[in-house]
């Protein structure tokens, strides 16, 4: 099990580093480490993205869902967003998955058997998905072209100061009932849980 | 720094949001369909990101932040649902919870 992984992630990297030399139109002997980079988080992202669906007992997708997530919050610092990076784990990996596994734990759950639904529905989903991820593919490569990632960013770009900046002057309102949303989200999910209303 | 083009970043985030997708097609038990759901929001923020970055503009940053607000409630919310069906059904299973059907 561990070697066909093993196997599965070496030929998923080739596969992206093959990716990123035909996209970018790269020669090898320009293959810089920033690539090198990406395809390891890549394939190790798309592992763990799979283990989140494939495996049978809920704890072990809800850490590879973990995973997942501390993966793209490094792949964030790489894309020049550090705050984004930082609520990404303390946010999505620390508290809601921690809210994941305590419902699990709570609810007690085990393996499913069978985990996943009929093969006919199964195999209808596959078609969707892979009709879905070729039609986003498309709309992906058809407008843009090959076009290389400006190589610098402005001074401070993505720190507080600057997501504060936007957050505080032309997203105001957007703020403001955001936090509205949690209020009533906070309310709605002690009702819902509660067993019995007083 | 990073010279990756944003196509890439963009087939990845389609990649990962297809994983979701057809998680939420394929699984039964309704909190790893939740797990699904989560997925396919973060390969919605790798974009907004990756975007973000190549348009040099701090929106699509600040989107990913309202992003995981809605994420957080709904994740409080739904998990708090699932808690309550299952003390009605005893069951997380998505095809016996139909108390909804008519």
């Amino acid at each position: 099990m561990i070697v066909l992984g093993l196997g599965l992630l070496v030929m998923l990297m080739i596969l992206s580093l093959a990716g990123v030399v035909v996209v970018g139109g790269i020669d090898l002997a320009g293959l810089n480490l920033g690539h090198v980079v990406f395809a390891l988080q890549a394939s190790l992202m798309i592992l763990s993205a799979l283990g989140v669906i494939v495996n049978r007992s809920p704890i072990r997708s809800a850490l590879s869902l973990v995973v997942t997530l501390f993966l793209l919050a490094v792949m964030f610092v790489s894309l020049d967003a550090h705050l984004v990076a930082m609520l990404q784990v303390i946010v999505y990996a620390g508290a809601i998955m921690v809210l994941f596994l305590f419902v699990i734990m709570l609810l007690n759950l085990h393996e499913d058997r069978p985990a996943m639904v009929r093969p006919g529905v199964r195999g209808f989903a596959g078609f969707v998905g892979t009709l879905f991820f070729l039609g986003a593919v498309h709309f992906v490569m058809h407008p843009l072209g090959a076009a290389p990632g400006a190589a610098t960013v402005p001074a401070g770009f993505g720190t507080i100061e600057q997501l504060a900046e936007q957050l505080f002057t032309r997203s105001l309102l957007a703020f403001e009932v955001t936090s509205i949303l949690l209020l009533v989200a906070i309310v709605g999910a002690v009702v819902l849980a509660k067993r019995k209303l007083a | 720094m990073t010279l990756v083009p944003i196509q890439l970043y963009l087939i990845l985030g389609a990649v990962l949001f297809t994983i979701g997708a057809v998680g939420v097609l394929v699984r039964r038990n309704v909190i790893v369909i939740f797990m699904s759901i989560e997925l396919m929001l973060n390969a919605v923020n790798l974009v907004f990101v990756a975007f973000a970055r190549q348009l040099q503009s701090m929106e699509g940053q600040v989107t990913v932040f309202f992003v995981m607000t809605v994420a957080a409630a709904e994740a409080a919310v739904g998990l708090a649902i699932i808690i309550a069906a299952f003390r009605n059904r005893e069951t997380v299973n998505a095809d016996e919870l139909n108390f909804l059907r008519w």
